[in-house]
């Protein structure tokens, strides 16, 4: 097993790029005083992130996606619990795209 | 909310630690396939694990892998790892308030760790009034031993897991973040900015390559939440 020098540059200048990215945000929103609207619009970026990371799975996949999404909503909204949420996620979409493969 | 005293102890990670378990087994499964594909797009195993230590980033380095050629597209990958990294800019963002209130070295340390899930989580934990920051510190350690692990074992193993969709795992993911959606609702005044980030995130994942959706739903969304507030 050896490193490859062209390989061990990319990896290296990804790695600078991505810690940048992840440094920046932090970086910019702490070095400037940040008025009454700015804070109030970073209280409403973790929600609109969540949702962007989910509506494309959630609502343009097919049947076994949306309705596994509706089982872990009702689970999460229920029970609370993060776990089980998952467990029933996984489970639910396993199941339905086993029926699916095997019905149509 | 800021007003309050920012801590950062070992109980804080070790809770950190412990609510991203679930995630951080999740995470292995993926972590087994990149280490897999990443043998058939030609890196050494070694060169994988090492990948995943240094650039920890599941979205990153996929899209890379679908560029790896020889020779070395260098430019090309460091591009798209920065393009697939900007909706951290925004996640870091968010943290600002409370992290700005770390000892820098400290602050700038936690941020190496942070992925989609352990921000997800750090910031459900800092909504129910909970200032520990090294929450996620301990929650982006666990998953980057489980991935880094993970990749090195897939590399060495090689298409033991090809598939994530076959076993479920790429809904863990979904699954997780829905469940935190659900904890974060507040009311009638979510639909709004919430409509619009699923609108626009659907959109851009139809009609744009890779992972703007996430940068411009959030964008949007966040926006169209504050703008709201603002009349």
């Amino acid at each position: 097993m050896v490193i490859d020098s062209a390989t061990l540059i990319a990896i290296v200048l990804m790695a600078l790029a991505t810690y940048t990215t992840r440094a920046g945000g932090l970086w910019l929103a702490s070095h400037f005083d940040l008025s009454e609207w700015a804070g109030a619009w970073l209280d409403q970026i973790p929600g609109a992130i969540l949702v962007s990371l989910v509506a494309p799975t959630v609502l343009m996949g097919g049947p076994a996606e949306v309705l596994a999404a509706l089982a872990v909503v009702i689970v999460a909204v229920r029970t609370g619990s993060l776990p089980a949420a998952m467990v029933t996620g996984v489970g639910t979409v396993l199941l339905l795209r086993i029926l699916e493969a095997n019905l149509l | 909310m800021t007003e309050e005293r920012v801590t950062f102890t070992l109980a804080g990670a070790l809770a950190g630690a412990r609510r991203c378990i679930p995630i951080a087994i999740s995470g292995c499964g993926i972590g087994l396939v990149f280490g897999t594909l990443a043998g058939q797009a030609g890196l050494g195993t070694l060169e994988a694990a090492l990948m995943s230590a240094l650039v920890f980033s599941g979205a990153a380095q996929f899209v890379v892998l679908g560029l790896w050629a020889s020779p070395l597209p260098v430019a090309t990958i460091v591009l798209a790892a920065l393009v697939v990294g900007l909706r951290h800019l925004l996640m870091g963002a968010a943290l600002s308030p409370v992290f700005s209130k770390l000892p820098r070295p400290k602050a700038y340390a936690s941020v190496f760790f942070m992925a989609d899930e352990n921000w997800a989580l750090t910031m459900n934990e800092f909504s129910k009034g909970r200032r520990d920051a090294a929450f996620l510190l301990g929650g982006g350690f666990l998953m980057f031993l489980a991935w880094t692990g993970s990749t090195f074992v897939g590399g060495i193993l090689g298409g033991a897991v090809e598939d994530p969709a076959r076993w479920g795992l790429d809904f863990a993911f979904t699954a997780v973040f829905l469940a935190l959606i659900v904890g974060m609702w507040k009311g009638k005044s979510d639909i709004l900015p919430w409509t619009v980030a699923a609108a626009v995130a659907v959109a851009a994942n139809q009609w744009l390559p890779g992972q703007w959706y996430i940068l411009l739903g959030g964008l949007a969304g966040s926006f169209a939440g504050v703008m709201r507030r603002g009349h």
